[in-house]
């Protein structure tokens, strides 16, 4: 498995409802109790409104590529077999962005604009963890 | 209510320590201590003149949030009257400038010192036979997720901000180049840069490993052990001072939070605003610029920013050495962080001071009245214009 040895998240309180719902194969975004507004990840407070209290919702799973990078130099040994791989950020359909990995393409075929959706994979003992795959516009 | 702090203030001393692999002192303080001692000796003023000290300090001792204190205690200094640890990233050099600046203007100082130092190269390690420390990795940018997807350092993260700009302008890969070339010409002809006398062409330039994804080695800062200091007093004072004063005509900050992927510009217009109109210029009055060039990209975005082209334009902007040392805009004459040396905002400071002065030999530009030298920390996140004058 690709993931071996990559370093796992700790599921920390904030971040807990993100990992609930990935386990379900959801994915999720927090929403502002007060404005609505949706953020990722998780936060104290709405940077629009100050408010403090979110949710933890499902969004479609669904965006497109925003920007993404190659990564050619080892920073941590689990990826010394996986370079050159790329690191995506994803806009979703609902707004916010998120950092991701992008499966199912090679790294020099990915373009800015690409259509994805979520898919999910095992990390670590316990955990599911959403990466993205292209999709038909 | 305004003040006006036009030419009020001078940086009158320059210390500058040997950069790079240096191992003279063992951290940076040692560093900091050393060039605070030649600062002092290039105003001709002495330890006991001073009665200002400000820190930014780097990497390996940022988390000492009292290294002014730790400083001041170190190097003996007594009875401040202004003192503080900053940290703007690269704009702090810049920003405390204006702080020394705005103290000595309202009485609270006479003399301060701002220094940047640091030391994240340690000494060939026998047993490995290779320098131990200083990777990005040990500085703990990545976490969580983001350790998780193999996105680490801040070079991963400038690197979506440079792959949007080249989507949506066009840029390419060789218009880095061309910024990574120019400012190594110009390293090429000052013997303190870390790569004089390594010339470099865009054939060099594109075989060199990539790093991350449009950012080839070159596109990258250096890593330098060292310390920086300026003097920064009145501007009656620096005149009685063993070199010509470099006036302080103008000062400002921008900081534009947000996304910078979404926006893809730098706090430089929001701080060109207030520094130009403090200054009293416009563009076409300057004639050199020290940009902050923590990447090539850095260098295109902030060329945009401060409208020496359109947005978008950075890319054709930099093709044809234009700011090279034959070109008609001088930037980052000495090298700049890409190739002399990486000591955040104190390199394009220092870079100005010794242009300013016509002290910078075969690297001399030919008119050096106005300067403009630049600061910028995070991902585009903050940032400072100082607009420099050999001339009241």
């Amino acid at each position: 498995m690709a993931s071996v040895g990559r370093p796992i998240p700790a599921v920390t309180p904030d971040m807990a409802g993100f990992f609930e719902g990935a386990r379900r194969g959801q994915l999720m975004v927090e929403k502002c109790d007060h404005c609505g507004a949706l953020r990722f990840p998780a936060h104290d407070l709405c940077a629009k409104c100050l408010g403090r209290g979110a949710t933890w919702v499902p969004v479609s799973g669904r965006g497109e590529i925003y920007s993404f990078n190659i990564m050619h130099q080892v920073y941590h040994p689990a990826f010394a077999a996986e370079v050159p791989y790329a690191v995506i950020v994803v806009k979703l359909e609902e707004g916010p962005k998120m950092i991701s990995n992008l499966v199912g393409i090679k790294p020099h075929e990915i373009r800015i604009g690409m259509p994805v959706e979520v898919t999910f994979e095992r990390g670590g003992e316990d955990l599911m963890i959403p990466k993205f795959r292209p999709r038909a516009r | 209510m305004t003040t006006d702090l036009r030419a009020k203030c001078a940086i009158a001393g320059l210390g500058q320590t040997r950069m790079g692999k240096n191992f003279d002192h063992p951290n940076a303080m040692g560093f900091a201590i050393e060039a605070i001692e030649l600062a002092l000796e290039d105003a001709g003023l002495s330890r006991e003149d001073l009665d200002g000290l400000l820190v930014n300090p780097g990497v390996t001792w940022m988390e000492n949030a009292m290294a002014s204190f730790s400083l001041q205690q170190a190097m003996g200094l007594t009875d401040l009257t202004l003192t503080a640890t900053m940290n703007l990233g690269g704009a702090t050099a810049g920003a405390m400038i204006m702080h020394a600046t705005q103290a000595i203007a309202a009485g609270m100082a006479n003399v301060v010192a701002c220094v940047f130092a640091d030391a994240p190269l340690r000494p060939p390690s026998p047993e490995k036979g290779k320098a131990a420390g200083g990777s990005a990795a040990a500085y703990g940018f990545a976490r969580g997720l983001n350790a998780y997807y193999g996105q680490f350092g801040v070079n991963a993260a400038y690197a979506f901000v440079a792959q949007r700009h080249m989507h949506l302008y066009g840029t390419r890969q060789e218009h880095l180049g061309a910024i990574a070339v120019a400012e190594r010409d110009w390293a090429n002809l000052n013997p303190a840069a870390q790569f004089y006398d390594a010339p470099m062409t865009m054939a060099d330039y594109n075989a060199a490993r990539w790093v991350v994804e449009p950012f080839h080695l070159y596109d990258c800062c250096l890593v330098s052990n060292g310390g920086l200091a300026v003097i920064v007093t009145s501007a009656e004072r620096a005149k009685s001072l063993k070199h010509p004063p470099v006036y302080i005509l103008g000062m400002g900050q921008g900081h534009p939070g947000g996304d910078p992927m979404d926006t893809l510009v730098s706090g430089a217009p929001l701080a060109k605003k207030t520094a130009f109109k403090m200054a009293g210029i416009e563009l076409g009055d300057i004639d050199f610029a020290e940009l902050y060039d923590c990447y090539t990209f850095t260098v295109l975005v902030t060329l945009e920013d401060y409208g020496f082209c359109k947005k978008g334009e950075g890319g054709p902007f930099v093709e044809g050495g234009r700011i090279g040392p034959k070109g008609s805009l001088p930037v980052n004459t000495g090298g700049g962080q890409l190739s002399s040396f990486y000591m955040w905002g104190m390199t394009p400071v220092a870079e100005a001071v010794v242009q300013m002065r016509g002290e910078a030999a075969a690297r001399q530009v030919p008119r050096h009245d106005i300067g403009l030298v630049s600061g910028n920390g995070g991902i585009l996140s903050t940032h400072s214009t100082l607009v420099l004058g050999a001339n009241p």
